[in-house]
């Protein structure tokens, strides 16, 4: 069973979405130029989300991606609310007053975000009055709150994270009379999810993470190279920060329990997510939750099961860790992606290709002979494969989806193999999720002349 | 494994990794005599100043030295053979296209073989041989073409088979051969080496040589070469020789008065590799694959290997960077496409080892020809560059021919197709150069076909008219930057796209010529021919007629209105220019010639006219926009549109008339059309270009009037037995010798230039004879077409080549134009050729290799001049431009 490239590329493609900044007067003044993202799955159906809006209130865009585990239902929610929590969280007092008092006497409301969505991005329409109401008890704090001060875009992301992950966790509890939104809300908060969110705003960068997804900067070296910048640390085992952490939360008596194989209590990937109320509340409230729940939530093995030496929840929070940089103009680009590409994707190879990518042909580094034995036949198979790696750059045209037909076709040499794509993108729906894991990326591409 | 040699390049030097040429330079400095140290002072004066210590600098010395000028100083900016000559490839092969290129090549193959004896110093000549493959059936017929050139030169020459060349050469691939021309004596050189011994040759026959001397400017007096400016101080001189390479464009334009050199330069990739296991013979013949744009030597064992890509890198647009040369990056993945067809040719070399990539930087012209000969605004300022990368096979002949020039007054061959002054200042706007360059370098290995027009640098002169005739069709090619068209396609009929087109048999314009033959015969056609050169010529008194007089071989002392075709000769009565020039008034001419004598013409007269303010000289081509009346009904349609008699009586045959068409007044008729048809030339203020040419097509209509082009014209004039100049006339050809015994007037009661050479002809009868060739067993539709330079052989001997030819739509036969030359038998002398020699043989043409039966005539078909108005006023051969 072989596809063809143009089989390939259609699927490839299927999810790919492009946004260019619109300009003004021939002139982009914004600091973004736009961005490419693209999802290839592998569980079906996948459980990765994306999210992309740019705030119309404050100024300002949100860019995000989402890893769900145990079901794509908290990574869907999430994709959907965090942007408006987040927006809320940046508005100043008067902003949220007019808002409130626009949904207090039935006028129209402000449009907060506007967002920039694939069509198959959807937004659940049922849990919409539901979800509204939160934000709405939210931004009624916040308006009570009012410290006068001006908002700081890293506390309010971190607020903005922690208050929907409180709020999946208080609508779960509660219930909702309605049995569909009723098994919707315990499903979005037995499940999972990791976000990685980007704020740009001019030349500040703000990324939130939580969980093992990872923003990486693209970095133009003098030379004309690339190199690339983490802007986020890895909610896992490998982070001994991470790990650490974990282990000062909980008694000792813990200390060996708690990291098992790499995973949270043996269990979990990531030290921080969204959801996952197995590994946050109490025994008792599982327990209780569970049984005046629905059958289908009863009949559930995963979401009945306690995980084993669970003594002092919680173990898990959604609170992001939150870096800031200041762009520079050699900073070229920013990638959001989830752990499917990253691991298959050392980041200096991400930045060489996407550079490459965004910058055209010409900036391949040239090759040089030198003192090297090289033979003829050995350089024209260089060639060739340079040659075939330029070909591929004119085949797409979206940054994200020429990253993806590297990380899932790409040979020792790092050029893209076709027969390697074909046979990887044609695995049967059972098998794929042990070959790779689902990829979403967005690519932002940012505005070297306004920097 | 891949990245484990991408390094940066700038780590990378061409002296460091290529030991056995420095070790030569430095071997040089020991043994032989040519530099002196920077410290030798310049000479105060020289009578020659050489700027450029390359291939051509040297070989100009080295030729200039032997025909006893001494007093010779050459300047080089660098070292000796630093630049592009050090750089190239050094294979000397004869395998060329133009017959003049063709016989450079051979003189210098033969000069480095015995320069090594000459001289003592080491060229490395080795007699390798070349073949050239060709990988199509149209590729073979090219390498015919060449194979039937070099034979009759007496150069060894064979049309082998695939197996043949697996015979010759072990490693090639020849699944997908179809042949291959092979060259015995061709050979390869160190190139630097050979520049090195003629400097020698140079140096001890007085020739004074400074290196690191860098010139900055010519000063010129009175539009005459004073001396030179350099870095070291001044040099007085009368003759300055621009031999600056790449450089020799940016030379030029330093002056007062800028010396346009049109010649940029692009980047040229070869490879070198490391021995073989079994390293090569230093005698295996060099590989040049032009379909697989390759070239392959041996090289120290193993090979060296370039070509010419597709997509060429033009550099130093913005000017001269003598430092550059030395960085210049080598990009391998630019040589990709020549590494596959390398290894396509020879699928053994994968396991050899890669020396060097090295980037030698090329001069390319807007024409693929060289550029040679004294500039047309400063006397005694000549130039030698542009050798579009075959300057070492060239360098030798084209050495010689300048110092010829410089000596004699003139070469010993024709040059024009070399010769700067087919270039003006039109053709050396940089933007210019860098686009057409881009489309030349790739031509150097594509198909080289009949009647190929360069696509790019185009619609630069274009008439008025332009527009009117591209909508109707009009197919263009282009003349010295000046757009004409070809012919009209008629709405309706697709042509083959460019590439499909390239043919050598029968073209798919065939029929849409004939029809504009035909009614160029039976009603009548318009063609716009505006790009002829037209200069006036006026006095206060009767010097302008005195100095034409002199400079014009024909009388022109005739009354005014009257028309006289004539030849503008040199000394030895060879044609510089052949005209036509009408008498306005008593005081003032109108001088009509070919649109490429633009800037010849005008250098030729303007050193010869007497400095004379009360005679003026204008070049007024741009001022008329010229349409071409032919055909039976043309009388009719400018009666009708000027109310004036236009019938014999009134009107004869050689006139010319100022008269109104239609609402514009001023418009200069004659009764001349360049083809022996009857007909008329309108030379119209461009103003009124527009006007006129709707009247002519509007009153036309009822006569059958339609548009036609220079494919007519040319299968009009050739059936005629018309000579064009630059084509079938050139400075070595004498009106004795084609037939215009007319055209020259020996007792016009006054001496003329060319006056003794042609009376001695008369007396002593000629050495050539312009012939014409009707093909008798020729297939138009099956067999190649003939070209020009095809081979003439009577009786089985070869007696000279074609010089054009065309198909005749009224004799439904291929005719060609020639010259018929007498050698005797024996010592191969050249014997007085008569009439009685030409008709009593029997002729055949080669096209490539291929001979047809051909009938040879002195004279036109009478029966061609039966429509003609009057029988006793036929316009006798008359010449004929193109």
């Amino acid at each position: 069973f072989y596809l063809t490239p143009p089989q390939v590329n259609s699927i490839l493609k299927a999810n790919e979405y492009s946004f260019k900044v619109p300009e003004f007067d021939g002139k982009n003044v914004s600091s973004v130029l736009g961005f490419d993202s693209n999802q290839l799955p592998a569980n079906a159906p996948i459980e990765d989300r994306r999210s992309a809006a740019t705030c119309l209130q404050t100024r300002g865009m949100l860019l995000g991606v989402f890893d769900g585990h145990a079901g794509c239902a908290c990574a869907q929610a999430v994709s959907e609310r965090l942007f408006y929590y987040i927006a809320v969280s940046l508005l100043p007092h008067e902003t949220l007053l007019e808002i409130e008092n626009a949904v207090e006497s039935g006028r129209a409301l402000l449009p907060i975000l506007q967002w920039h969505k694939h069509p198959n991005d959807y937004f659940s329409k049922e849990a919409s009055k539901l979800y509204f109401n939160s934000l709405r008890t939210y931004w009624q704090e916040l308006i009570d709150l009012n410290s006068g001060e001006t908002t700081d875009v890293k506390e309010a992301l971190i607020n903005a994270f922690k208050r929907l992950d409180n709020d999946i966790s208080l609508e779960a509890q509660v219930g909702d009379p309605n049995s569909f939104l009723n098994y919707l809300v315990l499903r979005v908060a037995f499940s999972g999810a990791t976000a990685c969110v980007a704020h740009v705003d001019g030349v500040d960068l703000h990324i939130a993470n939580t969980g093992d997804s990872r923003a990486m900067l693209g970095v133009q070296e003098e030379d004309g190279s690339w190199s690339a910048v983490n802007l986020s640390y890895d909610h896992n085992a490998q982070n001994e920060r991470e790990v650490k952490r974990v282990k000062m939360e909980h008694p000792k008596s813990e200390e060996k329990s708690l990291v098992k194989q790499d995973r949270l209590l043996g269990l979990l990937m990531p030290f921080r997510a969204f959801g996952d109320v197995k590994f946050k509340w109490s025994i008792e409230l599982q327990k209780r939750v569970v049984e005046s729940g629905p059958d289908q939530l009863n009949d559930n093995e995963y979401t009945k099961f306690i995980p084993p030496n669970y003594h002092t929840p919680p173990y898990l929070t959604a609170e992001p860790e939150v870096i800031y940089h200041k762009l520079r103009p050699q900073d070229k680009f920013l990638v959001l992606a989830t752990d499917g590409l990253w691991e298959t994707m050392h980041r200096q190879d991400v930045a060489r290709i996407v550079g490459e990518y965004l910058t055209g042909v010409h900036h391949q580094q040239p090759i040089a002979v030198g003192g090297y034995k090289v033979t003829l036949g050995q350089m024209h198979g260089l060639l060739t494969e340079r040659r075939a790696r330029i070909s591929s750059v004119f085949e797409d045209q979206n940054a994200a989806t020429h990253l993806i037909r590297h990380a899932v076709g790409n040979n020792e040499f790092g050029t893209v193999d076709h027969e390697r794509l074909s046979k990887m993108l044609s695995l049967p729906e059972e098998l794929a999720r042990m070959y790779r894991d689902d990829i979403t990326i967005t690519v932002v591409q940012f505005n070297s002349h306004v920097i | 494994a891949a990245s484990m040699f991408l390094r940066l390049l700038s780590d990378v030097r061409w002296r460091a990794a290529n030991p056995r040429w420095r070790r030569s330079t430095c071997s040089r400095r020991s043994t032989s005599s040519t530099a002196e140290p920077p410290s030798v002072p310049l000479p105060a004066q020289a009578q020659v100043v050489i700027c450029g210590g390359g291939i051509m600098g040297t070989s100009v010395a080295y030729h200039l030295s032997k025909m006893g000028w001494k007093d010779i100083v050459l300047l080089e900016q660098g070292r000796l053979a630093a630049g592009t000559t050090r750089f190239c490839a050094g294979i000397v092969s004869t395998a060329r296209h133009v017959s003049i290129e063709l016989k450079m090549a051979d003189y210098s193959n033969k000069l480095y073989q015995q320069l090594e004896q000459e001289t003592g110093v080491k060229t490395g000549y080795v007699k390798t041989g070349s073949i050239s493959l060709a990988q199509t059936q149209d590729r073979l017929i090219s390498l015919k073409r060449i194979a039937s050139s070099l034979s009759v030169m007496g150069i060894p020459c064979e049309i082998i088979t695939p197996k043949q060349v697996a015979q010759l050469h072990p490693l090639i691939n020849i699944h997908d051969l179809v042949g291959a021309m092979y060259v015995p004596e061709d050979a390869l050189v160190s190139s630097a080496n050979v520049s090195l011994a003629l400097a020698t040759a140079a140096s001890r026959n007085g020739v004074q040589i400074h290196e690191r001397t860098s010139v900055s400017h010519v000063s010129i007096q009175k539009g005459c070469v004073a001396g030179v400016e350099t870095d070291r101080g001044q040099i007085q001189c009368q003759y300055f020789v621009n031999c600056a390479g790449q450089w020799a464009y940016e030379l030029g334009h330093s002056g007062e008065e800028p010396v346009n050199i049109p010649l940029h330069a692009c980047e040229h990739f070869y490879l070198l590799t490391h021995p073989l296991k079994e390293p090569l013979a230093s005698n295996l013949p060099t590989i040049v694959d032009p379909d697989g744009r390759i070239y392959i030597r041996n090289w120290q064992g193993g090979i060296l290997s370039g070509g010419f890509e597709k997509n060429p890198k033009p550099l130093f647009t913005e000017g001269r960077n003598q430092l550059e040369i030395q960085h210049l990056q080598e990009d391998w993945d630019h040589f990709e496409p020549l590494l596959s067809a390398l290894l396509r040719r020879m699928p053994d070399l994968e396991a050899l080892q890669i020396m060097q990539l090295v980037n030698c930087p090329e001069s390319f012209t807007p024409d693929m020809r060289c550029i040679m000969g004294e500039s047309p605004t400063v006397r005694g300022y000549f130039v030698l560059a542009g050798m579009n990368s075959a300057g070492i096979s060239y360098g030798g002949g084209a050495g010689k021919y300048l110092a010829e020039w410089m000596v004699n007054g003139y070469p010993s061959e024709n040059v024009w197709p070399l010769d700067l002054k087919r270039f003006g200042s039109l053709q050396s706007s940089r933007t210019f150069l860098r686009h057409r360059v881009m489309e030349v370098m790739p031509l150097m290995c594509d198909l080289k076909v009949p009647r190929w027009d360069f696509q790019t640098g185009r619609q630069l002169r274009t008439s008025p008219l332009y527009d009117r005739l591209d909508a109707q069709g009009a197919r263009w090619m282009e003349k010295h930057g000046f757009e004409r068209v070809k012919y009209f396609v008629p709405p309706g009929k697709d042509l083959l796209d460019l590439d499909q087109r390239k043919t050598f048999y029968k073209p798919d314009w065939f029929d849409i010529v004939g029809s504009e033959v035909k009614c160029c015969k039976e009603a009548v056609c318009v063609i716009d021919m505006s790009s002829f050169t037209k200069f006036e010529i006026s006095s206060t008194g009767d010097q302008a007629l005195e100095s034409l007089q002199y400079l014009f071989s024909n009388d022109l002392d005739v009354p005014v209105g009257h028309v006289v075709h004539t030849g503008m000769l040199n000394e030895k009565g060879g044609y510089e220019n052949d005209c036509s020039i009408a008498r306005l008034s008593k005081r003032s001419f109108f001088m009509i010639s070919p649109t490429d004598q633009q800037v010849h013409c005008w250098a030729w007269l303007k050193n010869r006219l007497p400095d004379d303010s009360n005679l003026t000289m204008e070049d007024v081509t741009w001022k008329y926009t010229a349409l071409n009346l032919i055909g039976p009904r043309a009388v009719d349609v400018l009666s009708e549109l000027s109310y004036a008699p236009i019938t014999p009586d009134h009107f004869p045959s050689l006139f010319c008339k100022e008269m109104s068409v239609g609402y514009a007044n001023g418009i200069r008729v004659m009764s001349i059309t360049h083809t022996g048809e009857p007909g008329f030339m309108l030379y119209i203020p461009i103003e009124y270009a527009l006007h006129v040419y709707n009247e002519v097509m509007n009153m036309g209509q009822k006569y059958g009037i339609r548009n036609a082009g220079y494919y007519a014209l040319r299968s009009l004039r050739i059936e005629k037995f018309f000579a064009f100049w630059g084509q079938d006339l050139d400075a070595f050809t004498t009106p004795m010798e084609c037939g215009r015994e007319f055209q020259v007037k020996l007792e016009k009661g006054m001496q003329f230039l060319g006056q003794e050479a042609l009376m001695e002809q008369k007396q002593n009868g000629v050495y050539k004879r312009f012939t014409m060739f009707i093909l008798e067993d020729h297939d138009t539709d099956m067999d190649l077409w003939p070209w020009w330079g095809e081979p003439i052989f009577r009786n089985g001997r070869y007696v000279g080549k074609t010089t054009s030819s065309a198909y005749s739509y009224t004799l439904e036969r291929h005719v060609c134009l020639g010259f018929v030359q007498h050698f005797d038998e024996k010592t191969g002398a050249q014997l007085v050729v008569t009439t009685d020699f030409i008709n009593q043989g029997e002729y055949e043409i080669d096209i490539a290799g291929q001979r047809f039966q051909a009938k040879a005539k002195l004279y036109p078909f009478s029966s061609l001049f039966t429509q003609r108005r009057r029988k006793d006023e036929v316009e006798l051969s008359g010449y004929q431009r193109e």
